[in-house]
């Protein structure tokens, strides 16, 4: 990473951690919210930035991980025990999902995912003896761990966050492992990777259900983290605005999910000045956005950083040829 | 590197760091509602009726000399997007709440109003919203645990049905009614020959309608959303439904009749609040509203504008802004329309926040709606 | 039996609908890769334009007409020029993310600027009911049904027949082969574009009277035109009909026989399996990958 780079992870790291003591319950909610969703965003990037896969799925994973946690934990289950079951689960589902569904073409398993999300969510608002169907889940508790109970807004947020940096350094690590190189050469080249040997299937389906799990770790926080829990927060709506994150981030970027979530969580915020047409603003925002810069955000920045970058190596003549291009 | 700070302190000032300073000539009275999504309907209606109120007050020189500011917060009919727009308030000490109408979102956020100890007048109406033992909520409507027992009585008494199917939406609001309905039936020992649930916003009933006709059932309860009553009116008419449709306010509606265009004769039921009453002050209230936003408003719009005239009554009954004595003062109080002309009908608060007040009982004769016998306060 | 032929006959006509409805996005999808996820949001608006030139006063035949052109200026030309075309040289992902942040953009404008309540619609014929077969099937369904089956044997013959149709149909299978060909692309395109406009409107005049319009109609009736268009096969306008009827038909069956809570679910089973086992659909034709 070159010096601009590190310099602004260090300001957000330093930034994520300070900022909190300085914020208000509404604000601590509101980036408590930006950790978990930045988690499932993160298991999206994997499975479309990374291997290519259109997935409006995650939504549900979200979904089916949140159920898991609050069921078990109301049942009297651990939180750590809920959470890895949570993962567990939305692995094996992602990875049953996956196995028929990633042989189609892409634009397919947009449709295949997105028939998935809203099947998922039928069952979770019909099954009333499972999941109390439409009234949801109340009531959730923050966990404990030990003494040190997440109760308090500033302590739940920093269990997320810590959540958040183990997960994300758990994902850089396999990137960089010979396996996660594979990824990026299946997104690159599919036929030539198989031309390669390499067992494309294989890879992207361990990118889906990993990706997918990644959602349903995020559910396990999203049900403390509000409380309550109802069919209707998991369903199409929730995996479009994933998508989102991860195309307004930069999609194949590692920290395209941290920033397009952000953006997300805090757009709509902003937005607020233009009190009821806020969401025509930010749909015509988004809309925009994809017109200008469809590699994300940090696409963007790429791009004037390598701009920057070359005006600085050039002469004066090759600086001219390239104005007048 | 001044470019990043700024982007720094944008961020920081949208997590509301930044300090309001309130003016000492308003009251803040933020309300939380449902204005995009699913709920929009309810919300925006809720939000009209409320805005009328405001307005009419203000004009009058305010509540006890300040004027009402009342921010609107959308929640997009999310719970966790109402959870964080209630934080987002109750950090900025609000005198009353008002809203959400989705009777999930008002779960949530009762248990934080109930912490801050800020009183909550909320749209849903759900039953399991009143027994949670929380001091801090009110409603302006029936809950569903008062609205079904008396169209249940009304199915016994009055159309003496030993059978009856009932058709629902499949959304918190209908899954609810219909779960109390369910109960009211069995505690009356009339059979329910039928159970159908609807999606919302669905258009073709006919599916619907042939499993009703083949279930032979005295009477049919129907408990749906404006335009699927108006659609599920049409199909039956259609295909010749004769057994007595029975509806708890939408269906006999002066909006769903028009809607019907023919097809909503002979609908009757229990109407528990609606600007079609015989009530002056109701049908005022009803041009008023017409006058200045250009639709007919259903029953969320009379829940919004009489929570605020509630507001104005406790608070000139207290003679100051106290939250926690507000909730005291509410519970156990009668307010009249002598006293307080906004609450357009004499309402009494329990100690749960559920209202008793009177409602009818109804029928469509010739497009119009008919109200045939008036249902006194129970508590009377 | 009078009952499944009334489940048939309303399914048929319901179904008409979505083969309205599903044409269009298989056109734009054939032509121009746009895989147009503000599609039922099309459908919604034209309605709108209709009640807002009724309101300043005009008759009912001006009003559609005036909607029409409305669609097709704002829905295809606007569509075409803003929305598509920056974008597709990224890729078909950014277009997906647009035309969804489209659809919100539609649906909230309607909410905001018209109203956020159901609107009656005037039909077009009067509403009585005629009894065939021992069902009973309004005018109105009769006249959703006439309307589209004209409109599609309509635009089968424009396609097939017209050199002009056969022009765009080879767009859609080979783009480059036909510019070398000399068919001017880029106006084949927007013709789909505006074939595309007129029939949202189309449909939008057709329905709003049974359906009222709402600015939340295009919810479901976009996720049910995608459903029929993979079903009935993404390749041909045939396949389009005969996915709309099937998913119309199918929704009535799997109501009344087997489960009303899950009805949505059933059209959502048959659109996986059509996908895994079957992908160009059930009247499609195989695409050939170009590498």
């Amino acid at each position: 990473m070159n010096r601009v780079g590190v310099a602004m992870f260090a300001m957000a790291a330093i930034f994520s951690v300070a900022a909190p003591f300085m914020l208000k319950p509404f604000g601590i909610y509101l980036i408590s919210m930006w950790a978990v969703l930045t988690v499932a965003a993160i298991g999206l990037n994997l499975t479309l930035g990374y291997a290519g896969q259109v997935s409006l799925a995650q939504g549900a994973f979200v979904g089916i991980g949140a159920y898991t946690a609050a069921l078990l934990t109301q049942a009297g289950c651990p939180f750590v025990l809920a959470f890895l079951a949570a993962g567990l689960l939305t692995f094996a589902i992602g990875w049953l999902l996956g196995y028929p569904a990633l042989r189609v073409q892409h634009h397919y398993l947009a449709f295949v995912t997105l028939a998935f999300t809203t099947l998922v969510f039928l069952l979770l608002r019909n099954e009333q003896w499972l999941t109390n169907g439409i009234y949801g889940i109340n009531g959730i508790a923050r966990p404990a761990f030990l003494a040190w109970s997440t109760a308090k807004p500033l302590n739940f947020y920093f269990f997320c966050l810590g959540t958040l940096v183990v997960l994300s350094l758990a994902t850089w690590w396999m990137l960089r492992s010979p396996w996660g190189r594979a990824f990026v050469a299946l997104r690159e080249n599919p036929t030539r990777a198989a031309s390669l040997g390499i067992d494309t299937r294989r890879y992207t389906l361990m990118a889906f259900a990993i990706g997918s799990s990644l959602g349903g770790l995020a559910g396990a926080l999203y049900a403390p983290l509000v409380q309550f829990i109802e069919p209707g927060s998991f369903a199409l709506n929730l995996s479009f605005n994933l998508l989102l994150m991860v195309i307004v981030g930069g999609s194949g970027y590692f920290f395209g999910p941290f920033i397009g979530a952000l953006v997300a969580v805090l757009l709509p915020e902003w937005m607020r000045v233009a009190e009821s047409y806020y969401l025509i603003v930010y749909a015509t925002l988004i809309m925009v956005m994809m017109a200008f810069c469809p590699s994300g955000l940090l696409g963007l920045m790429e791009r004037l950083l390598q701009a920057a970058a070359r005006r600085g190596q050039l002469t004066p003549a090759l600086r001219a040829k390239e104005a007048a291009q | 590197m001044s470019r990043l700070s700024l982007f720094a302190a944008t961020i920081v000032a949208s997590l509301g760091i930044a300090h309001t300073a309130f003016a000492q000539s308003t009251v803040y009275i933020p309300a939380i509602l449902e204005l995009s999504g699913a709920g929009a309907v309810s919300g925006t209606n809720f939000r009209d009726g409320m805005l009328l109120a405001i307005d009419e007050i203000n004009a009058k020189g305010g509540l006890l000399g300040r004027k009402i500011d009342t921010p609107l917060l959308d929640t997009q009919s999310d719970a966790g997007i109402s959870r964080a727009q209630l934080q987002k308030v109750l950090d900025n000490n609000p005198y009353v709440v008002l809203g959400p109408v989705f009777s999930g979102s008002v779960l949530v956020d009762m248990a934080l109003t109930q912490q801050a100890e800020i009183p909550e007048i909320v749209g849903g109406e759900a039953a399991a919203i009143t027994q949670k033992d929380d001091p801090y909520v009110f409603r302006t409507s029936f809950g569903q645990q008062f609205s079904m027992p008396k169209i249940a009585n009304y199915i016994r008494d009055g159309v003496k049905a030993k059978s009856v199917a009932v058709l629902w939406v499949n959304n918190d609001f209908g899954k609810g009614g219909r779960d109390t309905f369910i109960k009211e039936m069995a505690a009356r020992d009339i059979k329910v020959v039928a159970d159908i649930s609807t999606e919302s916003g669905q258009a073709d009933f006919s599916a619907d309608v042939v499993k009703i006709k083949g279930a032979n059932a005295d009477s049919i309860f129907v408990y749906l959303n404006e335009e699927e009553s108006a659609r599920f009116l049409r199909e039956a008419k259609k295909q010749g439904i004769t057994a007595p449709l029975i509806g708890e306010t939408t269906l006999l509606g002066q909006k769903v009749i028009d809607l019907a265009q023919g097809a909503a004769e002979g609908v009757r039921g229990h109407v528990g609040l609606t600007v079609d009453a015989p009530i002056p002050p109701v049908q005022e209230f009803a041009e008023r509203f017409k006058k200045r936003f250009n639709y007919v408003c259903d029953h969320n719009g009379i829940k919004g504008y009489t929570a605020v005239y509630i507001i104005k009554h406790v608070t000139e009954k207290m003679g100051k802004f106290d939250s926690k004595l507000f909730a005291q003062t509410l519970h156990g109080m009668t307010i009249t329309p002598q006293d307080e002309p906004g609450v357009l009908m004499e309402v009494t608060f329990d100690n749960n926040g559920d209202l008793d007040r009177q409602s009818f009982l109804g029928e469509v004769v010739n497009g119009k709606q008919k109200i045939v016998a008036i249902l006194p306060k129970l508590g009377k | 039996m009078a009952s499944l032929i009334q489940l048939l006959v309303s399914g048929l006509a319901t179904g008409a609908i979505y083969a309205l409805i599903a044409v269009g996005f298989t056109l734009l999808w054939q032509t121009s890769q746009t895989i147009n996820f503000a599609q039922g949001e099309f459908v919604m608006l034209p309605a709108f334009f209709v009640l807002a030139t009724m309101n300043l006063g005009a008759p009912l035949w001006f009003a559609a007409l005036v909607g029409v052109a409305a669609s097709v200026v704002v829905l295809g030309l606007l569509f075409k020029f803003i929305v598509v075309d920056p974008m597709l040289r990224y890729g078909v992902l950014p277009l997906v993310i647009s035309t969804i942040a489209l659809s919100i953009l539609l649906k909230e404008s309607v909410k905001d600027f018209y109203s956020s309540q159901a609107q009656p619609f005037p039909a077009l014929v009067p509403p009585t009911d005629i009894h065939v077969l021992g069902a009973v099937v309004s005018t109105q369904s009769l006249a959703v049904l006439a309307v589209a089956i004209i409109t599609v044997a309509t635009l089968h013959v424009l396609l097939n027949k017209t050199r002009l149709g056969r022009s765009m149909q080879a767009t859609a299978q080979n783009p480059a082969l036909a510019r070398i060909l000399g068919i001017p692309v880029q106006r084949m395109v927007l013709y789909t574009f505006l074939i595309n406009a007129i029939l949202v409107a189309i449909a939008s005049i057709l329905i709003s009277p049974i359906y009222l319009a709402k600015f939340t109609n295009g919810e479901t009736l976009g996720m049910t035109a995608f459903v029929a268009a993979i079903i009935g096969g993404f390749n041909q306008v045939r396949g389009a009909i005969l996915g709309g009827v099937l998913l119309g038909v199918l929704d009535n069956l799997s109501a009344a026989y087997l489960s009303s809570q899950y009805r949505a679910a059933f059209p959502l089973l048959i659109l996986i399996a059509v996908i895994l086992f079957r992908p160009q659909g059930l009247l499609g034709r195989i695409e050939e990958r170009t590498v």
